[in-house]
């Protein structure tokens, strides 16, 4: 067995046949983790309570009584999840240290059927932004900037300024956790989705990244950032995984009351042979000014793949999707400065020493405690809530949100099964570019391509697709009808198998890793 | 109840003069509260209409204008939004859960009782029933609102346009009596808060957070009272039909009912004043002295030139004035926004229903409204109808808890008609109830003590004295044993023993 084996397939086998146990498998991640650490994908490494999970999953295998398939597999939580008795910062100065008392259910189903939790993930502070950079913990560095296909086809400046410029970003704000997954210190990982934040990295970093319908998932424990597009994410190496994760996670929530009633059937995903029937829409408003022009091509011949396939490939048109954008910084900053009014400094968190008065002890509190974005972000936020601006941005932006969900609708009732775009405009930018610009106006080019699937509550998922010709990974992003994840994800399988997205080549993993390091060619697809 | 329904006709005039002089209000002591709350003030609410003594001479008379919004606590084991317990008094902050705390990620679940309890609310209130609501956030910042916001209903509440009739007496005379209504503009759900407690020695302000989250409803009265009298009579009204469905205890002592009057005054024909607000009222006779301050001093204001603010104002129950509060919020904008962690609360009525919907998980109006015990006013036609007894009778029967029934006990064991047992219940039995301060589920003198006492008189075997003073010593006047010692000695002429007398009476008075 091998760390980037595959969960469902590999993995799991192995566990149950005896050929790696849950603390071999642990302690391996846990090394890994250490021998990465400078992509900085982990916040917090819960060795000890990791290795203790371990060695109870042990037992179990033992008494040949596993809890189910992810019994004693290592995964990752990202940061804005509650962890009992570990460390919940949001990469956040006002949570610094700050221990939760009770477990998200996300996290708490991943822990009753046997999962090992290694760590929590680095992120974007409050998950604002889109690169992963922002976050007090310093930026997440993508691993594919250290792997040898990377390496061998960026042209270093001069060969010192080498790595330490050239790095480049994993996109956000789900960074750690993609990169995680990419670097393979875990086989899956939990991210936050509310504008794409769990498939923009997942496209950078090479990884699947699934954002399911809108509660489908409790998001009861997850550190909001808009409660209404909130969704817990799904970072994978394969969509099998995917669906795998979804499955263990998914269903009615009693804390969560936007969760849906009914229980969820988990589901094996079949191996489509013929997609004859499959009729995929191409929504012309995707190809957005500013879309590189080596990603309009994988996605033309994304297309192109399924009509030779059979598929029928419709252009649709989501005509409202250019309000989005704009009507998503009116809805997103309402609700943060509505959701972080409860950091105060006194129940918890960051207190200022500042003693006038109450209320300078407030604001000095949060200024100390969040950053330029969160800050600016609650000042616009306030602005729009005001009486006299209310009518005019708040619910003139809950009418576009309307429209936009319309669309998704009609084309959807037009009886097209599945969308196919791009998740990101172009591959992964070097950090020193990145941030040339302010995280607002990066957030508003980087979301442009999945924010709209949020606005609409649908499920969405990225599929690593191929190496831009700088050996950086592209992915491509289907869109469903809502919780018809089945569908969705039965598709990106039959996608992914036909692209066979090259494996990262680390030397890190060639380390650490027992099993044979297979040299998968690199795509025929690019 | 032909009587009184005549008597609403006539309603209040509302018109009130300038005191006689500034300062004539200083309330009287106040007097214990009786079953209606009066006020005390030199220019007290005139029901009837009738001028209040005129000020100076020439002036325009006055319309005040009351409006009122009550909080009531709703009676549930548990938060409006979290499972944490209900109860008064329980040691600071121990009844506090995460999402009480605002801890990040916690996120609200509705409480099916609070629900109900809104929805029985408002259909004794003669609202309609919203069958889709919708929860906002009020956003401020304060020491005892952890989240800094509250979820409120303010859009859309559960339930609107409902009315409250309430009678009141002319000038204190229980057989005059009027009734009027008030509109309820609407009822909302929403969270109390904690409590702050500040400590200026230490200067440190100590936060309880028991109370927050607890389930509120807010009922709002439309400005149609006009006078403190008036206000306190819906109040008490309220608070007696918040009893009887049991969806608030409503006791204004532990903060379970809590009032905010709105006050203004103008002169006929023109629009209304500058109103003020004055702020958690917490007793029924308070209302009544605040309100009629607050006219007061609205009206001597403007006579003397001055304008009124539009502030929030306090009583001071000691002073027996309102103060301006010390705004601790300054000029708000509550940024209010939809709440998205809840959705819409649907309620359905036996039309409405689905079909195959688990009968957990839905609220039918129908069947709330099938099962509403009869409401005071109800209850008060039924015992003058049953029995023959006068309204004013009926009213005092039901103000206090348990009463009727003592009544109605009383009377069903009794050959006494039931019109002369009210008279020894409310003029006998309740004053030396209240000699020893206790209430009538204390009194020691139990409704078939009475039956057989009265049972004695009406077969005339002993007298009218004889039974008062039974009914003193038995409800804890010794001294009056004396008194039946000697009734005894006459009778017998002299012939019996004191002592074996006071024995066997002792004896008798203690079976």
């Amino acid at each position: 067995a091998a760390l980037k084996d595959r969960l469902r397939s590999q993995v799991s086998a192995a566990l149950k046949e005896g050929r790696v146990t849950p603390t071999e498998l642990c302690q391996r991640c846990l090394a890994l983790i250490k021998s990465t650490k400078f992509l900085n994908a982990y916040i917090t490494v819960a060795e000890e309570t990791a290795l203790k999970q371990a060695e109870e999953s042990e037992e179990r295998y033992k008494r040949g009584q596993p809890l189910g398939i992810l019994d004693g597999i290592p995964i990752a939580v990202k940061d804005n999840f509650n962890t009992a008795g570990i460390e919940t910062t949001c990469a956040s100065n006002m949570l610094k240290g700050y221990i939760s008392p009770y477990n998200a259910t996300v996290v708490q189903k991943l822990l009753d059927q046997g999962a090992v939790l290694l760590g929590k993930t680095n992120l974007d502070e409050f998950a604002m932004g889109s690169g992963s950079t922002d976050g007090v913990f310093g930026p997440v560095r993508n691993p594919w900037s250290y792997s040898k296909q990377y390496k061998e086809k960026s042209v270093p400046k001069s060969h010192s300024e080498d790595e330490e410029s050239n790095w480049v970003i994993t996109g956000g704000s789900s960074g750690g956790s993609a990169a995680a997954v990419s670097s393979f210190t875990c086989f899956a990982a939990l991210g936050s989705d509310t504008g794409g934040s769990t498939r923009n990295p997942a496209a950078h970093c090479g990884v699947v990244g699934l954002k399911p319908t809108y509660g489908l998932i409790s998001r009861h424990g997850l550190i909001p950032l808009v409660n209404s597009m909130d969704v817990p994410g799904i970072l994978t190496r394969c969509v099998d995984d995917a669906a795998v994760l979804l499955g263990s996670l998914a269903g009615h929530d009693p804390k969560d009351s936007t969760t849906i009633q009914d229980d969820f059937k988990p589901f094996e995903l079949p191996n489509l042979t013929d997609v004859s029937k499959l009729s995929i829409g191409i929504p012309k408003e995707y190809h957005v000014p500013g879309l590189s022009s080596e990603i309009l091509a994988i996605w033309s011949k994304a297309a192109e793949l399924f009509k030779n396939a059979g598929a029928k490939v419709v252009e649709v048109s989501l005509p409202h999707t250019r309000y989005s954008i704009v009507c998503y910084h009116v809805l997103c900053t309402a609700e943060v400065a509505s959701n972080m009014a409860r950091f105060d400094g006194l129940e918890y968190g960051h207190r200022s020493d500042m003693k006038d008065s109450t209320e300078s002890m407030y604001a000095a509190t949060r200024r100390e405690g969040f950053n330029d974005v969160v800050r600016g972000r609650i000042l616009s936020g306030n602005y729009f809530l005001l009486k006299q601006n209310y009518e005019n941005y708040f619910v003139k932006a809950q009418k576009v949100r309307r429209l936009i969900a319309n669309d998704f609708v009609k084309v959807f009732r037009s009886g097209v099964d599945i969308l196919l775009t791009p998740t990101t405009l172009s591959d992964a930018a070097p950090y020193m570019e990145f941030i040339q610009e302010d995280n607002r106006t990066r957030s508003a080019q980087d979301d442009i391509l999945t924010q709209a699937a949020n606005m609409a509550g649908l499920p969405a998922i990225n599929v690593p697709t191929a190496l831009s010709e700088r050996g950086l990974p592209v992915g491509l992003q289907f869109i469903g009808r809502s919780f018809q994840e089945k569908q969705l994800l039965t598709v990106a399988k039959w996608f992914e198998k036909q692209v066979q997205f090259p494996v990262i080549q680390l030397e890190e993993v060639k380390r650490h890793d027992s099993g044979v390091f297979q040299h998968q060619k690199s795509a025929s697809f690019s | 109840m032909a009587a009184m329904a005549a008597m609403a006709a006539r309603g209040c005039g509302g018109v009130w003069r300038r005191a006689r002089q500034r300062g004539a209000g200083r309330p009287a002591p106040g007097p214990e509260p009786g079953p209606f709350p009066r006020g005390q003030r030199a220019v007290a609410c005139n029901a009837k209409g009738g001028a209040v003594p005129a000020g100076k001479s020439g002036l325009a008379p006055w319309i005040p204008v009351v409006g009122l919004e009550i909080h009531a606590q709703i009676s549930s084991n548990s938060k409006l939004f979290s499972g944490s317990q209900v109860q008064f008094a329980a040691p600071p902050n121990s009844l506090v859960s995460f999402f009480d705390a605002s801890l990040p990620g916690t996120l609200p679940v509705l409480n099916r009782r609070c629900v109900e309890a809104a929805v029985m609310t408002g259909l004794a209130l003669n609202c309609s029933i919203n069958k889709k609501s919708l929860f906002d956030r009020k956003h401020y910042f304060y020491a005892d609102l952890p989240a800094g916001y509250q979820i409120t209903q303010q859009r859309v509440p559960i339930a609107v346009n409902g009315s409250l009739s309430y009678s009141l007496c002319i000038d204190n005379k229980m057989s005059q009596m009027v009734t009027k209504t008030v509109r309820i503009k609407q009822i909302q759900l929403e969270q109390d808060s904690g409590k702050s407690l500040h400590d200026d020695t230490r200067s440190q302000t100590l936060v309880d957070l028991n109370r927050a989250g607890v389930g509120l409803m807010e009922v709002v009265m439309e400005p149609d009272m006009c006078c403190g009298e008036e206000a306190a009579a819906a109040v008490r009204e309220l608070q007696l039909i918040l009893q009887t469905l049991g969806s608030s205890q409503a006791v204004m002592a532990e903060g379970q009912l809590r009032v905010d009057a709105n006050v203004s005054v103008h002169h006929p024909g023109e629009p209304y004043g500058v109103r003020t607000e004055v702020k958690n009222i917490n007793s029924i006779r308070f209302l009544a002295k605040a309100v009629d301050y607050e006219i007061q001093r609205q009206i001597e204001e403007l006579e003397n030139g001055g304008t009124i603010l539009n502030e929030t104002r306090a009583f001071d129950s000691k002073l027996g004035c309102t103060v301006p509060m010390r705004d601790k919020e300054g000029k708000q904008d509550y940024r209010f926004m939809p709440e998205p962690n809840l959705p819409p609360l649907i309620l359905y009525d036996a039309k409405s229903l689905p079909a195959n919907m688990n009968h957990q998980q839905v609220i039918n109006i129908d069947w709330i409204h099938e099962r509403l015990p009869d409401l005071p006013s109800v209850k008060r036609e039924k015992l003058v109808e049953q029995y023959g007894i006068l309204p004013e009778h009926s009213f005092t029967l039901l103000n206090e808890d348990g009463l009727a029934e003592f009544f109605e006990s009383v009377v069903k064991q009794t050959q006494m008609k039931p019109k002369k047992v009210i008279g020894w219940i409310l003029n006998d039995l309740l004053s030396y109830l209240k000699q020893h301060s206790l209430t009538v589920k204390e009194s020691p003198v139990s409704s078939s003590l009475l039956a057989d006492l009265l049972n004695l008189l009406e077969k005339k075997e002993i007298s009218s004295t004889a039974a008062k003073r039974v009914m003193a010593i038995k409800t804890g006047n010794r001294k009056v044993l004396n008194k039946l010692i000697g009734l005894v000695q006459r009778k017998t002429q002299g012939r019996s023993n004191p002592v074996l007398v006071k024995q066997l009476l002792e004896k008798k008075l203690s079976e």
